[in-house]
């Protein structure tokens, strides 16, 4: 990293610690490959030919920069800050997640790997991952929870158009942690050729730091477009947390500035008093998963519990190891929003702003909604609108009551 | 370390000339009083070293066979707790047959290391597999294990190249794990020709007992591998019978895995008489 010490953006250390979060806890048989991504993603940052290519595919293939959008009937509906949107919903294929994924695949070319894999929640990962591919020739295989197959058939289908294999995973709670399990299982027997694409700021070292570092295009972008528009920073981000790759993509660029406040919100889902919610910071423990150590959703036997949320994306019982960190040492702040806040969140920015948006950056929405009426006029919100909302239309008509 | 189970038996296993039968069943599979019976027919039968593995919600190393064998077990409401006191019993009328606990990281960090490595040694226990805890994380278990005598058994894969092994060997102790198939349990075979390179190759760098796993199914591969390596461990096979026998509601499920041990025991220990001949 290039921040300067004492900074919070100078994480992970040399061995993925952010604190006592992070690390590298995977079977040995991936370790070696572990450490030679680590290497391979140390060379590439030093290469501009390597930077040259990813931000010429941001530009032509994933149509970056994504606006930075003044909401103004949001704003004067809620009568307080002045509320802007991060449209990363924009992008192509509808969500932050191909910012990294057209990363992941330009260091996939680099290390010789033939073979993408990738595990998926919504199926925006999957869709992300299944067009990168695409796009550069490559077989892949998308592991999805056979739960989520059911809840996310459209994006099961653009999965498929676009050449990939979707395997349903049918173990456990049928989920995104299960459809990671089975990912692991996969590259852990087809190491020498197969490169795993991971989906969000989560897993082992050097994912948390690679994910992040792809994704800080969204507050890079945020950071200038707003000291152009406005000639000063924001006095609050707010972002959605499911592992967290869009929230500390936003975020990361802006934590060494004091006077951000900085809010990510976890999916409470039915509620933080019931047990069914996928709020790992606000109802887990630290705890090992999916090889970093995190905040984790357990029983007291340290069994992994299922998450909850009407958000298959954020539908997760663990987060990033870095958010667990910055929630640790207190410099974001963590709220929650639940199914029917998120499904309000939902509603409020399609009839204000004529947008769409996913259910995952609902409950941000959701978030602003109840903050921003507290703020005063002259103070400025950003939020990460990190994905549009056609896959989840169905989900949104069935909680509504409405037979299509 | 006195009075090491693991090291008196494999010394006997060498004095006859032979590999240890090192057999894997998941604790509390399919249910806890089942489980408490196979882990009293296994010394009988032949096994010289039981691997126990502690449930886990998301065994992200297994296969489909020990998967399942895991979601019985907690289905059964199997606890470390409860793990530990099966052994503890077992300890009542076996002091020798040396027991290593396999499983992942959580459920001991959610026990607490220490009074993890305080619990599992006063039970009976001899050392732990844990299998995504690589030697670069292994600060936070090793001074618990080691200051309550407990081995900490490393794993080398065929990925480990000989940049690899001194970190993997470096607090290794107890026996070398090799995994045999860069994969999960219960999948594909190694070729023995690969298996024997490998061992000769890890022999070189440690005086460890070098034990071969993953993927040996039936007496014939077994026997294969014995006559190569100090030890072989058979899981999935034994795992796949468990589950197989609990579907059908069997009552004699103890009685069918001995069967099946004595069966592998028989092709273990005259493998390498065989190969002589």
């Amino acid at each position: 990293m290039n921040a300067d010490v004492g900074s919070l953006r100078a994480g992970p250390d040399a061995n993925g610690h952010f604190g006592q979060f992070g690390g590298r806890y995977v079977a040995e048989t991936l370790m070696p490959l572990i450490l030679e991504l680590e290497q391979a993603y140390i060379a590439a940052k030093a290469d501009p030919s390597f930077q040259a290519e990813l931000d010429d595919l941001l530009k032509h293939y994933v149509g970056r920069p994504s606006p930075l959008y003044f909401a103004p009937r949001l704003t004067e509906e809620l009568g307080g800050a002045k509320i802007y949107l991060k449209r990363d919903e924009l992008n192509h294929t509808g969500a932050h997640k191909i910012n990294n994924c057209i990363g992941q695949i330009l260091l996939a070319r680099r290390m010789g790997k033939t073979r993408i894999i990738a595990e998926t929640g919504a199926g925006q990962h999957g869709v992300a991952t299944a067009t990168v591919a695409a796009r550069f020739g490559l077989p892949c295989t998308i592991y999805m929870g056979a739960r989520d197959i059911e809840r996310q058939a459209p994006n099961v289908f653009r999965m498929k158009l676009l050449g990939a294999e979707v395997k349903a995973v049918e173990s456990g709670s049928r989920t995104l942690k299960d459809a990671m399990n089975e990912a692991l299982r996969d590259w852990v027997t087809n190491v020498h050729d197969t490169f795993y694409i991971i989906g969000t700021a989560a897993g082992p070292h050097p994912y948390p730091e690679l994910v992040r570092d792809l994704q800080t295009v969204i507050g890079r972008e945020a950071r200038a477009q707003i000291l152009e528009y406005e000639g000063r920073l924001p006095d609050l981000l707010v972002a959605s947390i499911g592992g967290g790759s869009n929230a500390i993509g936003l975020f990361h660029p802006f934590l060494d500035d004091k006077d951000v406040r900085i809010v990510g919100i976890e999916a409470s889902g039915k509620g933080l008093n019931t047990d069914e919610h996928a709020a790992s910071l606000a109802g887990g423990r630290a705890g090992v998963l999916h090889g970093n150590k995190t905040m984790l959703l357990q029983d007291e036997d340290g069994q992994i519990t299922e998450a909850h949320s009407i958000s298959a994306g954020l539908d997760y019982p663990g987060i990033g190891p870095e958010h667990a960190w910055l929630h640790a040492i207190g410099r974001v702040e963590y709220q929650s929003a639940t199914d029917s806040e998120a499904l309000d969140g939902f509603q409020l920015l399609c009839r204000t702003e004529g947008i769409i948006p996913a259910l995952e950056p609902s409950h941000a929405i959701a978030a602003v909604a109840r903050i921003a009426p507290t703020m005063g006029k002259d103070q400025i919100i950003i939020a990460n609108l990190c994905g549009r909302g056609d896959k989840d239309i169905f989900t949104v008509a069935a909680a509504l009551g409405v037979t299509m | 370390m006195s009075g090491d189970r693991l090291s008196a038996r494999f010394a006997a296993c060498a004095a006859q000339g032979r590999a240890a039968l090192v057999t894997f069943v998941t604790a509390g599979d399919p249910d806890l009083a089942t489980s408490a019976g196979i882990l009293a027919a296994l010394p009988g039968a032949g096994a010289d070293i039981i691997e126990l593995g502690m449930p886990f919600t998301d065994p992200m190393a297994d296969g489909p066979a020990i998967q399942r064998g895991n979601l019985r077990s907690l289905g059964g409401g199997t606890t470390l707790r409860a793990l530990l006191a099966m052994v503890a019993e077992f300890r009542q009328t076996d002091d020798s047959t040396p027991i290593v606990l396999m499983g992942y990281f959580n459920p001991i960090l959610a026990f607490g290391p220490e009074r993890f490595a305080e619990a599992a040694r006063a039970a009976g226990i001899d050392g732990c597999i844990v299998v995504d805890l690589p030697p670069e994380e292994a600060g936070e278990l090793v001074p618990a294990l080691s200051a309550h005598g407990l081995h900490l058994v490393r794993l080398a894969t065929p990925t480990t190249d000989a940049a690899r092994l001194p970190a993997v060997l470096s607090g290794a102790s107890g026996f070398l794990y090799y995994v045999a198939v860069a994969g999960i349990t219960g999948a594909n075979s190694a070729a023995t020709a690969d298996i024997a390179a490998a061992v000769a190759r890890l022999k070189a760098a440690t005086s460890l007992p070098i034990a071969v796993g993953f993927g040996v199914r039936t007496p014939e591969q077994a026997a294969a591998i014995a006559a190569h390596a100090d030890a072989v461990v058979v899981g999935s096979a034994l795992v796949d019978a468990i589950g197989a026998a609990a579907e059908d509601r069997a009552n004699d499920i103890p009685a069918r895995v001995a069967a099946q041990v004595a069966a592998l025991a028989q092709a273990v220990r005259t493998a390498r008489k065989e190969l002589v001949q």
